[in-house]
């Protein structure tokens, strides 16, 4: 018979995976599409490179604050040192913890892209705007960062909880 | 996919402060001769850099220019055919009329269609039109007896200019994309405006305006050729139930305002690409501007050439895309 209880830890490695790979996918995308931009820009004016370069990293964060995710989830739960038997529950609620992160993250990432896409053309045709065209693919890592913020505050406090 | 086009569109967009502002067009206009503006179109980079080349040889190498830059980013054209069809059915006409009357084409085809001229006039010396394009190739056959058959060239003409006509709404239409979709019909309800007018003045017949009008969505062509049998006025009041009301109070004016009148349509509905980073719009956008640049440069050309008053000219200047 299989034993459910056990599978706690299981959950909860899931969801530092998913946190991790959601992030990091949503970031590789939104890397790749500024990419193409900067490099459309750079072709035509070299210049404007640094300009560029700045822009095309904004949709990257995501993928660290996966790993971020990923990382103290992996120490919480005991698997990188320590023991790591917890109760299904607990492995639920740790997975939970994580998708805020890592759904958030794939997401925010995609059109935090799609916003510095615009940002570099907007700089490929009035340089001087470099500060505002920041700010406009800025405000999408806003979500970013509340994601973050709960999955960690839930990760950190999940430990402490007698369930 | 539309990502495909973000690297395009971001050299686009770098490209883009290089076409000509309305301060380029003042600068043009004031330069006192035809030779001083040729020498400020060189200093801004036109031409082959090449001095004291014609006004013609600088515009084609713009043309070409254009071309270039459009196949160094995609090499699908398939979104361009809307502005080429004019240019490879032109090539049809010239290639037909030659083979017909015997005589030797020279300096009649137009650079920078999708078929190759060769190939359009090996077809029509052997009479067979299967390597040609589908609706090109029926046009074509249809064109070619016509003219065999009754030496109108007018009629040669009608066939192949509604079959660009019908071809280029087709591929608006296919191509899935508002841009070229709605450049299409534009495209296509202006010509047809402009050939019921054309009709109207010389009095054609029903039958020849129907055989020439270019079904499209935006007028119905029936009602159009109807009123345009009439009298002018009757076309004139056919046209201000339809979305091209101003088209009739250009008209009146005159003729050139009336083309201007559509060259700024087509501008205004390109202009909306400035603000899409994603698809092939601002490609297809940035052909359109070239092309209006150069037919600006043109009309200051001939202007300047022709000593005519520079408020004649300015009346004809067309909007600009920046």
């Amino acid at each position: 018979m299989f034993d459910w209880t056990t599978m706690g830890v299981v959950f909860a490695l899931i969801g530092a995976v998913l946190a991790a790979l959601m992030g990091g996918i949503g970031s590789a995308i939104g890397v790749g599409m500024t990419g193409q931009a900067a490099a459309g820009v750079v072709t035509e004016d070299p210049s404007k490179f640094g300009k560029v370069l700045i822009l095309q990293l904004l949709p990257g964060t995501q993928g660290i604050y996966g790993l971020l995710i990923g990382f103290v989830t992996l120490t919480q739960i005991g698997i990188l040192g320590g023991d790591a038997n917890m109760t299904l529950a607990k492995g639920l609620l740790y997975f939970a913890a994580c998708l805020p992160m890592a759904i958030v993250g794939m997401v925010s990432a995609k059109w935090q892209a799609k916003a510095a896409v615009s940002s570099i053309s907007l700089v490929a045709k009035k340089p001087d705007q470099f500060g505002k065209s920041m700010i406009f693919p800025a405000m999408v890592e806003t979500y970013a960062v509340l994601a973050l913020l709960i999955s960690i505050l839930a990760i950190t406090s999940i430990g402490s909880l007698q369930v | 996919m539309k990502e495909e086009y973000i690297y395009a569109v971001a050299r686009v967009r770098s490209k883009e402060l290089g076409l000509f502002s309305r301060q380029d067009v003042d600068q043009l206009m004031a330069c006192k001769t035809y030779d001083e503006c040729l020498k400020t179109l060189n200093d801004k980079g036109w031409g082959t850099g090449e001095s004291g080349a014609s006004a013609e040889a600088i515009l084609a190498a713009e043309e070409e220019k254009t071309w270039a830059f459009i196949h160094e980013l995609t090499d699908d054209l398939t979104p361009f055919q809307v502005l080429l069809y004019p240019t490879d059915y032109n090539n049809l006409k010239a290639a037909i009329k030659a083979v017909v009357t015997g005589v030797e084409p020279h300096q009649v085809f137009l650079p920078g269609g999708a078929v190759d001229v060769e190939l359009m006039l090996r077809c029509v010396r052997e009479g067979d039109f299967s390597e040609l394009p589908e609706a090109m190739a029926q046009a074509a056959d249809s064109a070619y007896h016509t003219l065999l058959e009754t030496q109108d060239g007018q009629l040669c003409d009608v066939i192949l200019d509604r079959a660009c006509l019908v071809d280029l709404l087709e591929c608006g239409r296919s191509s899935g994309n508002d841009i070229l979709k709605n450049y299409a019909e534009l495209i296509v309800a202006t010509a047809n405006i402009k050939v019921a007018v054309r009709a109207c003045k010389t009095g054609k017949s029903r039958a020849f305006l129907e055989s020439a009008l270019a079904p499209c969505a935006s007028l119905d062509v029936v009602s159009l050729a109807g009123a345009a049998c009439k009298s002018l006025e009757d076309l004139f009041a056919y046209l201000s139930s339809t979305a091209y009301g101003e088209a009739g109070d250009k008209l009146k004016e005159s003729y050139s305002a009336f083309e201007k009148w559509c060259d700024d349509r087509v501008m205004d509905l390109v202009k909306e690409q400035k603000m899409n980073p994603f698809t092939v719009g601002p490609l297809f956008a940035f052909v359109i501007a070239r092309r209006n640049e150069m037919s600006t440069v043109r009309i200051i050309l001939s202007g300047k050439l022709n000593q005519l008053d520079d408020g004649m000219v300015r009346e004809r200047l067309r909007e600009m895309y920046v």
